[in-house]
C-alpha cells in the first residue's frame, strides 16, 4: 500500500481547512448557491434527492485496514450505517449534513482520505486493475504510474475548470480489469521492441448518451514522457473541448469530432515545447514513489496445501466459494479472494459500518492488513495464504460477503438510481434486487457461467450498461419507467458495445426478460463451456432478439 | 475599478476602451484583441503602454507575434466555471516567455487566487470587495503542491528530496 508522508498531510488539511471556509462563507450567504456548487464538488460534495452526498476517493482501489475502520467510523458518525461503493472505486455517503462535512473531512485527512476531485470538472480519480501488484498476468505494478499521475493532477492550477470530467485509468496486464476503453484517457503498459518501457495512449472513450470506446492515439510513450503528454491532451481538451452543451463537453466528442488523427496532430503541436521540459520524469522520482508502495514480507509458501485440500474436501460451500472467489497469486502459495457485495436482495456495492470493521479485522488478520476496491464494485484481499482461505471464508461469510457469485449472473454492477439520484429516471437497485432473487439456484449460476449484468437508472450510464454482456438502461417515457436492454457488451480487453435487442420494457417485465434471454442462451450455446457473450457473438442478437420478444 | 496587483490592492492605471471610442495617447488603454490586430502599426508607435483583451475562445498563437509590444495581456473568465484562460495564461507566461502584466477578469472568486497565481496571473479584476482584502490569505494559506508551474513553486516530490525523509503517517500500519 502507499505510504502517505508529511506533505500529502498537510494538502490534505489545508483544503480541508479551505473548505471548511466555503461551507461557512455558503451558511452566512457570502457564497451563492451555484458559486458553492463548483466548490463543494471539488471536494466530492453532490446535493442528492434527499440529502447532501459525499464522495470519497480510493486511488487505484487500495484501502489500508485503518482507511477502512475510517470509512466504518464515518458511516456510523455521520451517516446511516453503511457507505456504497461505486464504479469508481470510490465510496458514498447518502445522508449527511452539509455542517457536518467539514467534520467528516477532517476525519478521513487523519488516514489521508478525502473526496478532492471525485466530482467537478477535473481529473477523476484515478483507476486501475483491483489485483494490480498482485496479479501474475502484469508487467509491472500500474499503481506506481497511477500515483505519479495522481500527484501531478491533483489541485492542478491549470485543469480545475475544465469543459467536463475527465477520468483516466491505468493497465498493465494482459487481462483487462480496469475497463480501459471507456475511460477518456487510458494508458496501457507495456514493452516496445527494445524491452522499454512505455504507454499506449488511448482517448476518447466514455458511456452515456453518446458511448464511444477509446482510440489509440500514441501506440508507445516512453515512461519519462508520461506528465507532459497528459499535460498536453489536458490543455488540448481544456481548450477545444465544447463548453455550449454539457451533454457534448466532453473529450469523447471532441475527439470524434475532429477525429483521432487531427486530435492527436493537436496534441503533439502543444507536447513538443513542453516535452523536455520540467514535466521530464525524474528516475528518482518515480523510484521514491515506487519504494512508498509496500509490499509484505511474504513467507515461502507451497500451493495448494494440505490444509486447503482437506477443508475443500470436507466442506461443499466452502469449496464452492473457492472455486468462484479465489484467484492466482503472483507469489506460490498466496492467492487473491474477492469479496462479493452482491448479496441476494442487496444492494451492489452497500456495505454496513459492521462489515467493513469486520473485513478490516480479517485483512489484518490474513491479509497484511491491505484491502482492494474493484470497478466491479465487489471489494478484494489481495495477500492471502492459501492455508488461511478456510478460516478466513468462515469469516466473510458470518458477515455475508462471501455469496460465490464473483462474476455470475448475480454480481450486479448497478448505479444507485431514482432511489438516490437525482439525475435518475428510473430505479436501478431494486430491479437489480429483484434479479439476485429470480437467479438464487446457485446450480443454475454456476451452469450459465460468467454473465454480467450492468444497470443504469439513466443515460448518464453510472450504471456502465452499455458494456454489461447484459446491459439495462432506465427511461422515463410519459412519466412511466421504462427500460432498454442491450446485449453483447463487455469492457475488457476486447470492449465493445451492446446492441438493443428490442423496444423498451416497463419495469415489472424486466426481469422477465432476463430470464428469457438467459432461457434463449441456454438453448442456443453451442456447448456448455461458451459463455453467454460467446453465443452473442457467434449468433447475433436476432436469434435472442426472436425468442425474447415472440411472445411480447 | 479596484485591481489586486502582485499582491497589493491599487486603482488600475488603465482604462478600457471601446472599439468605437478613440485612444488616448496619454493614458495606458486596454483595447479589444480586434482592434488591436487591425491596428498594430499604430498601436506600436503609442509610448503610453497598450494592453489587449484575449478572447478565451481564441489561439494565443494569434498575438504571440506582438508579445514584445504589449505591456499587458487581460484574460477573460465569462463564468467561474469556464477555466480556458489558465491554458492561456500558462502558454503565454511558460511556452511564450510574456513578461508584462498577465490580468484575470471576469468573475474572479477568491477561490482561484491560487490557480491563477500558479498558471502565471499577476493581476486580478475581484468581483467581490470582500474577496479583494482576503487576496494575501488565501495565498499564504497554501504551501504543498504536487506539479511544478512556471511559477517556481517547488513540487512536493522536489521537497521531498531537499528534506530529511519525514516519517510515513502512522495510521497506515503494514502492509
Amino acid at each position: 500500500m502507499y505510504i502517505y508522508d508529511e506533505l500529502d498531510r498537510t494538502l490534505l488539511s489545508e483544503r480541508v481547512s479551505e473548505f471548511r471556509g466555503q461551507v461557512a462563507r455558503r451558511l452566512s450567504g457570502d457564497l451563492t448557491e451555484e458559486e458553492f456548487k463548483l466548490l463543494r464538488l471539488q471536494n466530492g460534495v453532490y446535493l442528492q434527492l434527499h440529502a447532501y452526498m459525499l464522495r470519497i476517493a480510493i486511488p487505484y482501489g487500495t484501502l489500508a485496514t485503518p482507511q477502512l475502520r475510517m470509512l466504518a467510523h464515518v458511516a456510523r458518525k455521520y451517516d446511516r450505517g453503511y457507505g456504497h461503493f461505486t464504479t469508481r472505486t470510490n465510496i458514498q455517503y447518502h445522508w449527511i449534513k452539509l455542517e457536518q462535512l467539514p467534520n467528516a473531512m477532517a476525519d478521513l485527512a487523519s488516514v489521508g482520505m478525502h473526496g478532492m476531485q471525485t466530482s467537478g470538472n477535473n481529473v477523476r480519480n484515478i483507476t486501475t486493475d483491483q489485483w494490480a501488484g498482485v496479479t501474475p498476468d502484469e508487467i509491472e505494478d500500474p499503481r506506481v504510474w497511477a500515483e505519479v499521475i495522481r500527484q501531478h493532477v491533483t489541485l492542478h492550477p491549470e485543469f480545475s475548470f475544465m469543459p467536463r470530467k475527465f477520468k483516466i485509468a491505468v493497465g498493465s496486464a494482459s487481462h483487462d480489469r480496469a475497463a480501459l476503453r471507456i475511460h477518456d484517457m487510458a494508458l496501457r503498459l507495456h514493452r516496445n521492441g527494445a524491452g522499454e518501457l512505455g504507454f499506449e495512449v488511448m482517448v476518447g472513450g466514455g458511456l452515456g448518451r453518446t458511448p464511444f470506446l477509446a482510440q489509440t492515439i500514441k501506440q508507445f510513450l516512453p515512461t519519462r514522457d508520461v506528465l507532459s503528454y497528459v499535460e498536453a491532451v489536458l490543455r488540448t481538451y481544456n481548450q477545444f473541448g465544447r463548453r455550449d452543451n454539457i451533454w457534448k463537453a466532453r473529450i469523447k466528442i471532441l475527439v470524434h469530432d475532429l477525429g483521432p488523427e487531427a486530435f492527436a496532430k493537436e496534441v503533439e503541436a502543444e507536447w513538443l515545447p513542453i516535452k523536455d521540459g520540467q514535466l521530464v520524469l525524474d528516475p528518482a522520482v518515480v523510484a521514491e514513489i515506487r519504494s512508498r508502495f509496500q509490499y509484505p514480507d511474504y513467507e515461502r509458501l507451497e500451493d495448494s496445501p494440505k490444509e486447503l485440500k482437506d477443508a475443500r474436501a470436507a466442506d461443499e460451500r466452502f469449496s464452492q466459494w473457492v472455486d468462484n472467489s479465489v484467484s492466482n497469486h503472483k507469489v506460490p502459495g498466496y492467492a487473491i479472494v474477492t469479496m462479493s457485495l452482491k448479496p441476494e436482495g442487496g444492494t451492489p456495492g452497500d456495505c454496513t459500518a459492521e462489515q467493513m470493521d469486520a473485513i478490516a479485522d480479517l485483512a489484518d488478520r490474513y491479509s497484511f492488513g491491505e484491502v482492494r476496491v474493484g470497478h466491479e464494485q465487489n471489494l478484494a484481499l489481495p495477500h492471502v495464504a492459501q492455508r488461511d482461505l478456510y478460516a478466513l471464508w468462515r469469516g466473510l461469510d458470518r458477515v455475508g460477503v462471501a455469496t460465490p457469485t464473483v462474476g455470475l449472473v448475480s454480481d450486479i454492477i448497478s448505479c444507485p438510481g431514482l432511489d438516490y439520484c437525482s439525475l435518475a429516471n428510473a430505479r436501478s437497485i431494486p430491479l437489480a434486487q429483484e434479479i439476485t432473487r429470480r437467479f438464487h439456484d446457485i446450480n443454475l449460476a454456476r451452469d450459465l457461467g460468467r454473465l454480467h449484468i450492468n444497470i443504469s437508472g439513466c443515460i448518464n450510464a453510472c450504471g456502465h450498461h452499455h458494456v454489461g454482456h447484459i446491459g439495462i438502461l432506465g427511461v422515463e417515457k410519459n412519466g412511466e419507467e421504462f427500460y432498454q436492454i442491450t446485449i453483447g457488451g463487455r469492457a475488457d480487453e476486447k470492449a465493445r458495445l451492446g446492441t438493443l435487442i428490442g423496444p423498451a420494457v416497463r419495469y415489472g417485465e424486466v426481469a422477465d426478460v432476463v430470464e428469457d434471454i438467459v432461457a434463449a442462451y441456454l438453448e442456443l450455446r453451442a456447448r456448455p463451456d461458451e459463455i453467454f457473450l460467446e453465443t452473442v457473438e457467434r449468433i447475433g442478437v436476432e436469434p435472442f432478439r426472436e425468442r425474447v420478444y415472440a411472445a411480447r | 475599478m479596484r485591481l489586486v496587483k502582485s499582491g497589493h490592492v491599487i486603482d488600475d492605471p488603465y482604462v478600457r476602451v471601446a472599439d468605437d471610442a478613440p485612444v488616448p495617447d496619454d493614458r495606458s488603454v486596454i483595447v479589444s484583441a480586434a482592434r488591436y490586430l487591425a491596428n498594430v502599426a499604430e498601436f506600436a508607435g503609442r509610448t503610453a503602454p497598450t494592453g489587449v483583451l484575449w478572447p478565451n475562445n481564441r489561439r494565443v498563437a494569434e498575438i504571440v507575434p506582438h508579445l514584445s509590444k504589449l505591456a499587458l495581456v487581460a484574460l477573460e473568465f465569462p463564468k467561474f466555471r469556464d477555466g480556458r484562460a489558465y491554458s492561456q495564461a500558462r502558454q503565454l507566461r511558460e511556452t511564450h516567455g510574456f513578461r508584462g502584466e498577465l490580468r484575470a477578469t471576469g468573475d474572479v472568486l477568491r477561490d482561484q487566487f491560487m490557480f491563477m497565481v500558479r498558471a502565471g496571473f499577476d493581476a486580478f479584476e475581484v468581483k467581490k470587495e470582500k474577496d479583494v482584502a482576503a487576496f494575501a490569505n488565501e495565498i499564504a494559506r497554501k504551501t504543498v503542491f504536487y506539479q511544478p508551474t512556471g511559477d517556481g513553486r517547488l513540487p512536493a516530490a522536489r521537497a521531498r528530496h531537499l528534506r530529511p525523509a519525514a516519517p510515513g503517517i502512522a495510521g497506515h500500519g503494514r502492509g
